[in-house]
């Protein structure tokens, strides 16, 4: 084979390559586009009204997850199977979005964490990488760190709107969020970068349950969530 | 409702295992069973990175010795012996990347590409420039590729291999060089070749020269062909490319123009100070 031939089927390799790319860029915007859909209609539950409509907004954001499904499944058909890291850089930071409003509306719903594999159901993806496109776990990890932050926004928001109890149980899950975190050995890498916000969402949250317990405000809010679980 | 959702249940939880934490946590909730496997994934995934980094520095530097050994080929009487000594070196280069292989077996090769490329593309180099002076041509990357099919009758390595999970294809492994590494595996040999033609004119070979700088021109033309189609990195090794190409020619019109002028035994002399020349503009091994 000549030089030229040589680099002319590279170049056939590489074009192939940028088709591909392209492919996945269309999907990817559209997939960001569905993905802000949900967070507008997520973030309605920071406003004082929005405390009473959370079933329902969570609801509403449950039917955009529909087309998130269908949006992964064309995802899922514009490269091979096996070249999953090879182009995981065009959605992982859409999928790192998608996770945490997934876990948003999971813990809104039930003040839980969602797990890795509820959150591939969600989403119309595999939990393991040996059934097809999954869910890596270095993204589901930050996903949940941005749901940190989302939930300390919302124990200063909720005090506002007069609802002390939800600050109390938001501490509660925000340590045992951070005591997991310290389980794992983190590399210098962006996940790292994001752990290290967290020390600052568990300290915001904290500074409003002393708030509220040096105003007595928590008696009754205890007595509240004591009821309601 | 959250009825949909299926709560991670760990059944064996290695209890008691827990380091000192703050404790306002019921020791081994779902949560922390969780994360407890996160964990391991994740220190099982650095944990092999890691030993993929290892195995390309070794292959770097293996591959580099034998650059150095090659450099030799010209100046030499022995030219054989030195061929099959490189060959010799190649072949314990091929065996780390065969440990490399049975490293990535069941895993998404790219996962772990970074660790590994810079070994790799020395790997392309280094038997890419074996392949020109042996046969004064290009190899491509299927001959690679070729040569990167293990067998296990190999040799067996005693590599401590963690996982089991070489069930599926028992006794083969293969790895595949991209074409991108392969791509700036062939831009560092132009810098080579670039060394090799101006050594040659300081041992009184006039032939040679002429030769590189039509095999650099042919690679040349074959990178700009490709352009911009490829990643970043090729497009940055173009520059470079086309700096070696430079020297190349000017070498060769050097020699055309001063040639007839000087006798043969001295035009080793006008030459050589000419490479010194080179060498201190470039400032790069």
């Amino acid at each position: 084979m000549s030089v030229s031939e040589m680099f002319a089927a590279l170049q056939g390799a590489l074009g192939q390559d940028q088709d591909i790319r392209e492919e996945i860029r269309k999907v990817v915007q559209a997939l960001e586009q569905t993905a802000r859909e949900i967070l507008t209609l997520l973030q309605g539950v920071h406003q004082g009204p929005g405390f009473q409509h959370i079933p329902k907004k969570c609801q509403k954001a449950r039917e955009h997850f529909g087309t998130v499904r269908t949006q992964m499944e064309s995802l899922k058909t514009k490269f091979p199977a096996d070249q999953y890291y090879r182009f995981h850089e065009h959605w992982r930071f859409v999928l790192q979005r998608l996770v945490f409003l997934a876990a948003f509306v999971v813990y809104l719903e039930s003040e839980t964490l969602v797990t890795r594999e509820a959150v591939a159901e969600i989403l119309g993806i595999e939990a393991d990488r040996e059934r097809g496109f999954h869910l890596d776990i270095e993204d589901y990890l930050s996903g949940v760190l941005t749901l940190a932050s989302e939930l300390a926004r919302l124990a200063v928001n909720s005090v506002t709107a007069g609802d002390y109890s939800r600050p109390l149980r938001i501490s509660t899950f925000i340590n045992e969020l951070d005591s997991g975190f310290r389980l794992l050995n983190l590399k210098n890498d962006s996940l790292r970068k994001r752990y290290d916000g967290l020390k600052y969402d568990v300290k915001k949250i904290e500074e409003v349950v002393y708030d509220l317990s040096i105003r007595g405000l928590n008696k009754e809010a205890t007595v509240g969530a004591g009821e309601e679980k | 409702g959250s009825g949909g959702f299926r709560k991670r249940k760990h059944d064996n939880f290695p209890h008691g295992q827990r380091r000192e934490e703050k404790e306002n946590v019921n020791p081994p909730s779902a949560l922390m069973a969780s994360f407890k496997s996160f964990q391991m994934e994740l220190d099982t995934r650095h944990d092999k990175y890691e030993r993929l980094v290892k195995l390309s520095r070794d292959i770097t530097i293996e591959s580099k010795r034998t650059i150095f050994l090659l450099h030799r080929f010209t100046s030499a009487p022995n030219g054989e012996e030195i061929l099959s000594e490189s060959e010799v070196k190649l072949d314990a280069v091929r065996r780390k990347i065969k440990q490399v292989a049975q490293e990535l077996i069941g895993e998404d090769m790219y996962q772990f590409h970074r660790a590994i490329s810079p070994g790799l593309q020395e790997y392309v180099e280094a038997v890419s420039f074996q392949y020109f002076i042996k046969t004064r041509s290009l190899i491509s990357v299927e001959e690679i590729n070729k040569q990167l099919i293990f067998t296990a009758e190999d040799r067996e390595e005693t590599t401590n291999m963690t996982s089991n999970s070489h069930d599926k294809q028992p006794h083969m492994w293969s790895l595949k060089v991209t074409p991108v590494d392969y791509l700036l595996g062939v831009a560092d040999l132009t810098g080579e070749l670039m060394r090799l033609c101006i050594s040659s004119v300081g041992n009184g070979d006039i032939d040679t020269p002429f030769e590189l700088s039509q095999f650099l021109r042919q690679i040349y033309d074959g990178f700009t062909f490709i352009g911009n189609t490829g990643p970043y990195e090729v497009s940055k090794k173009l520059y470079t490319l086309k700096q070696s190409l430079a020297k190349v020619e000017n070498a060769c019109y050097t020699l055309k123009v001063r040639g007839s002028e000087i006798p043969k035994h001295m035009l080793a002399d006008v030459f050589s100070t000419k490479t010194e020349l080179i060498d201190q503009e470039e400032g790069l091994p």
